[in-house]
């Protein structure tokens, strides 16, 4: 048989269309991200059909584990920093600079003024051991009504976002309500998942 | 692959010493190793649907609100939809003539369900009202979404259906061994219905009673 030459090729490519393909992708990635904030308790949203998103600034959430205990969070640097300050003046209580620069990068909370100390105390991933009994919210001691007070003090424009489990008991979810009402919020959003149901 | 080539290129013999012809192609491969690991990194880590809400709008809490004050309601528009254990709605009409609630009702939230009874019910109440435009939102949205009107059009338009004196007032109390997951559902089939007048209303002892004889009934 007459032997057939096959021209060598090389076996390299031109990888440059590849790569940008890959780095369009990267960049959009990476814009396109934003980090959870860990959260101290893991909620499952109820789903609904409402379709308005959540904004991202002006906004306070009180979220509701399923066991009844109430967290806090507020967003924004400034405002927290603000927001820890008053809260002091208002309980007595002196927090040095670390401790407000500490509260000002921590996103969501749920211990009683008394043990906030501690918990700044502690480096952000021994935090995740600290029990956290959440804030009282009860007619005896209701601190989560001087929180919500105050961060609208700091804040006049910000809206409340009450972020329940689905398995959370309704008498919690009415103390929260009600002593958002006595702070004279009267308008506020349940966050939810969307569903695929549809509405008709 | 794209690598550096010409190692090893060396001298010509008896020639000039010339400088090395470097080949100006690098090796990209381990930069698009690196792309694609933080590509998927990003990938897995990006959660692209934010969170929704539902927004609530609750009455002033005042003392000062006398009995006067309060907005009378038509019995024959009301319905009070009690939520309870086991994901239940015990719902209950006032009698026009007599002003005694009539008998309760145990549904669930099922498509059936309370969806059904509202909707129906709500239906009634227009077309007694003479008011013909109940089923119009989905032609609103319709028209909204071919571009025939425009979005503040579209939604004046459903809320003045939704807000219609005519239609359905639902009144939602919930008892202790509800969940929440059955107060976010029933705001949800408001939603659905198209009901904008309705309120989460503290639940009274009687109405406890109500649920407890209604429960006594279906466990029997």
């Amino acid at each position: 048989m007459p032997k057939v030459k096959v021209p060598r090729k090389s076996t390299s490519v031109d990888m440059t269309a590849m790569t940008d393909v890959a780095f369009l992708l990267l960049t959009f990635f990476m814009l396109a991200t934003q980090f959870k904030p860990d959260e101290p308790v893991q909620v499952n949203a109820p789903s609904s059909v409402a379709e308005v998103p959540l904004p991202d600034v002006d906004i306070m959430t009180i979220t509701i584990a399923n066991d009844g205990r109430v967290f806090f969070a507020m967003e924004g640097q400034q405002y927290k920093e603000q927001l820890i300050n008053k809260m002091g003046e208002l309980k007595q209580i002196k927090f040095t600079p670390e401790e407000v620069k500490s509260f000002s990068l921590m996103s969501s909370f749920g211990v009683p003024l008394s043990q906030l100390k501690q918990l700044l105390a502690l480096k952000v991933d021994e935090r995740g051991q600290f029990k956290q009994n959440g804030i009282p919210a009860d007619s005896l001691n209701n601190e989560l009504a001087d929180w919500v007070w105050q961060s609208r003090l700091v804040n006049n424009n910000v809206r409340v976002a009450i972020k329940g489990d689905q398995e959370t008991n309704y008498p919690v979810v009415k103390q929260v309500i009600s002593t958002l009402q006595e702070k004279k919020v009267n308008r506020f959003n349940f966050i939810t998942n969307l569903t695929t149901e549809s509405a008709e | 692959m794209a690598e550096i080539e010409g190692g090893g290129g060396g001298h010509k013999k008896g020639g000039k010493p010339k400088g090395k012809k470097m080949s100006t192609r690098v090796d990209f491969t381990p930069m698009v190793d690196l792309g694609f690991l933080l590509i998927t990194f990003f990938m897995l880590t990006t959660s692209m649907n934010k969170p929704k809400t539902m927004e609530i709008n609750m009455p002033v809490k005042d003392e000062q609100i006398t009995e006067k004050d309060k907005t009378k309601v038509k019995a024959s528009q009301a319905i009070t939809v009690l939520l309870t254990e086991n994901n239940k709605i015990v719902y209950y009409f006032i009698n026009e003539t007599t002003g005694e609630p009539e008998t309760p009702v145990i549904t669930d939230f099922s498509k059936g369900g309370i969806r059904a009874t509202l909707l129906g019910k709500n239906r009634e109440l227009f077309e007694k009202g003479g008011y013909k435009n109940f089923d119009s939102i989905p032609i609103y949205k319709e028209m909204y979404r071919m571009n025939k009107i425009d979005e503040a059009t579209m939604r004046a338009n459903i809320s003045a259906i939704k807000n219609n004196k005519d239609g359905l007032i639902v009144v939602i109390k919930a008892d202790d061994k509800a969940k929440y997951k059955n107060l976010v559902d029933i705001l949800d089939e408001m939603l659905i219905c198209n009901i904008g007048r309705y309120a989460i209303v503290d639940i009274t002892d009687i109405e406890r009673e109500l649920i407890k004889t209604a429960m006594a009934t279906i466990n029997k």
